[in-house]
């Protein structure tokens, strides 16, 4: 251990290998025609990390992911792993394997050879790469499926068999293209946890594309939020959350309500934007407003209400503007009906209020 | 749909008319090869199976048998070759022209063989300067062939999840290990009946033979046409008959079973109508 220490000041890696990133994207571009699909992407990801690309549909996110799988050639720019430039290699050349969001299972090979695959085109002897394979398999429960054909196993099942077949040749990344897309919501849950706990025990960088944000917000060390064929914003879970650096991440990420320069101009005395999370607004049911420090409260009227299980989205049109979502945990002091068109007072601590940079 | 009974009885009897139209003669040719009167008279007298003996025991016909199986085994081989490598560029592939070589590839199966047959002679004889032979013919027959394998492969392309091979690529399978271990085995069956309808075009194929074989040589259709009318013959014919409709037989429903789903109805039809041409030839 010692000597690999000692070896760290070699040329190749003067400042240690930790530093390296895993993957390094720099101004990277592809067009398909005249579309920009990604415009011009700088990003760093660690080794190590669990990081999710988020963006709606179209955003960008599947080409990059591609882009470094190697499915696709960039227009322009450079794709680094490990510090190694691999832009133009072919994917099989590249040490990144990919979880497709179809899985993309071979549909005339049982699960041992599905798994074995990408040993078997390495060379490694055949009773060997048996042995990895059933081991993978065995890491995802499925230790007694081994002849089974893919078309015989549930999507659950299927999606664990293309995790063991990407991790079984010991990837230095993991690519997951919407993994859980086609799964129904507890199992989804489930795997969710399954993955992030996998990628703990394995250190392997994990890079996850979804336009699931709350998928993005539980698993991710950092997300990047994709919008446009550009990254909109780089950061943890919490800092995208708390900190949009923009109007289209304060809305992707979970529900913002926006106030536009005037209603800033009206309330603080300064320009710019500001958003504040329906949980963190308060509803005074009887229209009085409080009047304590820091905490700023306006009129409206009760548009609608509607409830989500766990709380009551109460729409609130506010005097001046804008029209406001809360969030109530509580009881409603009446029933729908009677609320629909109350004077109420909305009010928030101004240290909830994220003001957005000017540029965006 | 629903149908009233009366509608349903005369369907069933319309259809049971035209199946005993087109296949009525073709049993006569089958009764008639063990049909022990030489002239055929109806009915028949009684059992023989001296037409098959001297069918077997003969040189011409054993000739003409090897050379049409070499034909349609060659000819197949071909054409699943170059079937597959057309299908996979005009899938795969986007280029200048798609569309009219698409065109061009399926047009052969549908051009008369009388006009195939003309035009690739003068092309062998007057222009290339090549002597007609076998190969002449195993090369007039894959210009068609090639068509069913084309049809084939393309129908099962277009269904293939194109994900797969970069599933393959993805482990670090180059581009020959991931056609000989993913594209292939998906792509099998769709061989197997392409090359197979292949098969049964060639092997009876009399058209396009005529004006491509070398002289004296003879396929088995040819055999036929140039016996039919020799009087001490004609029992032999018979027997000659049954094998070329067995052995078209077979392979086309073979090919059928194999791919309901993957023989485009184009391929079917142009198939049946180019073997009720070469038959009726």
């Amino acid at each position: 251990m010692s000597q690999t220490v000692l070896g760290g000041d070699r040329a190749a890696t003067p400042s240690g290998t930790a530093e390296v990133p895993a993957i390094r994207l720099r101004n990277l571009v592809k067009r398909f025609g005249e579309t920009a699909a990604v415009d011009g992407v700088d990003l760093d990801i660690r080794q190590g990390e669990f990081f999710s690309m988020l963006g709606p549909s179209g955003s960008g996110k599947t080409t990059v992911l591609r882009l470094i799988a190697g499915f696709d050639l960039p227009t322009s720019g450079t794709i680094e792993l490990e510090g190694r430039d691999v832009s133009g290699m072919a994917p099989f050349q590249r040490d990144v394997n990919t979880v497709f969001q179809d899985y993309a299972l071979f549909p005339h090979m049982s699960l041992l050879d599905n798994v074995a695959y990408g040993l078997r085109v390495r060379g490694m002897a055949k009773q060997e790469r048996r042995e990895r394979a059933v081991e993978a398999l065995d890491r995802v429960q499925l230790g007694k499926f081994v002849t089974r054909r893919p078309a015989q196993l549930s999507g659950g099942q299927r999606q664990r068999v293309a995790l063991a077949r990407a991790l079984v040749v010991e990837p230095k990344v993991l690519l997951l293209d919407e993994p859980l897309g086609a799964l129904d919501l507890k199992l989804r849950q489930q795997m969710q946890l399954e993955l992030k706990e996998l990628q703990r025990s394995l250190g392997i960088t994990f890079i996850f594309v979804t336009h699931d944000q709350e998928e993005a917000l539980t698993m991710s060390d950092r997300i990047g939020v994709f919008n446009n064929g550009k990254i909109a914003q780089t950061g943890t879970a919490h800092e995208i959350y708390r900190r949009p650096t923009g109007p289209f991440v304060a809305n992707f990420v979970g529900t913002s309500n926006l106030f536009g320069a005037d209603a800033a101009g009206r309330l603080y005395g300064r320009g710019g934007q500001f958003v504040v999370r329906p949980e963190r607004l308060a509803i005074g049911w009887d229209g009085a407003t409080p009047s304590d420090d820091g905490v700023t409260a306006v009129r409206g009227t009760v548009a609608s209400v509607v409830y989500v299980g766990h709380a009551t989205q109460v729409h609130v049109a506010l005097e001046g503007g804008p029209a406001v979502v809360v969030l109530v945990g509580a009881d409603l002091p009446g029933a729908d009906d009677d609320l629909l068109g109350r004077s109420v007072a909305v009010s928030w601590a101004d240290r909830d209020a994220v003001w957005l940079p000017d540029a965006a | 749909m629903r149908l009233s009974r009366s509608a349903k009885s005369v369907l069933g009897v319309l259809t049971a008319l035209v199946l005993l139209f087109i296949y009525g003669p073709l049993l006569l040719v089958v009764v008639n090869s063990f049909n022990a009167d030489r002239t055929f008279g109806w009915p028949p007298k009684g059992f023989t199976l001296e037409w098959w003996g001297r069918a077997f025991e003969s040189e011409g016909v054993r000739q003409a048998l090897m050379a049409s199986l070499g034909v349609a085994v060659v000819s197949t081989a071909v054409s699943l070759v170059l079937g597959t490598l057309l299908s996979l560029a005009l899938q795969r592939y986007k280029f200048f022209g798609r569309d009219v070589v698409n065109l061009l590839v399926i047009l052969p199966i549908a051009l008369p063989g009388i006009v195939t047959g003309i035009a690739l002679n003068n092309m062998f004889t007057t222009i290339l300067g090549v002597s007609l032979s076998m190969w002449t013919v195993i090369i007039a027959h894959a210009t068609f062939c090639m068509v069913t394998v084309f049809n084939n492969v393309i129908a099962r392309l277009r269904r293939m999840n194109g994900g797969l091979e970069e599933a393959s690529f993805d482990l670090g399978a180059g581009v020959f290990t991931t056609f000989r271990l993913v594209t292939f085995p998906q792509l099998r069956s769709a061989l197997l009946a392409g090359g197979l309808l292949a098969f049964a075009l060639s092997f009876d194929e009399i058209i396009v033979t005529t004006f491509t074989i070398g002289a004296g040589e003879t396929t088995l259709p040819i055999w036929i046409l140039q016996n039919l009318f020799r009087p001490n013959q004609a029992p032999v014919v018979n027997v000659v008959a049954v094998v070329l409709i067995l052995v078209s037989i077979v392979p086309i429903w073979l090919a059928q079973r194999l791919s309901a789903d993957s023989v485009g109805v184009g391929a079917g039809r142009d198939g049946a109508g180019r073997a009720a041409k070469a038959t009726a030839g």
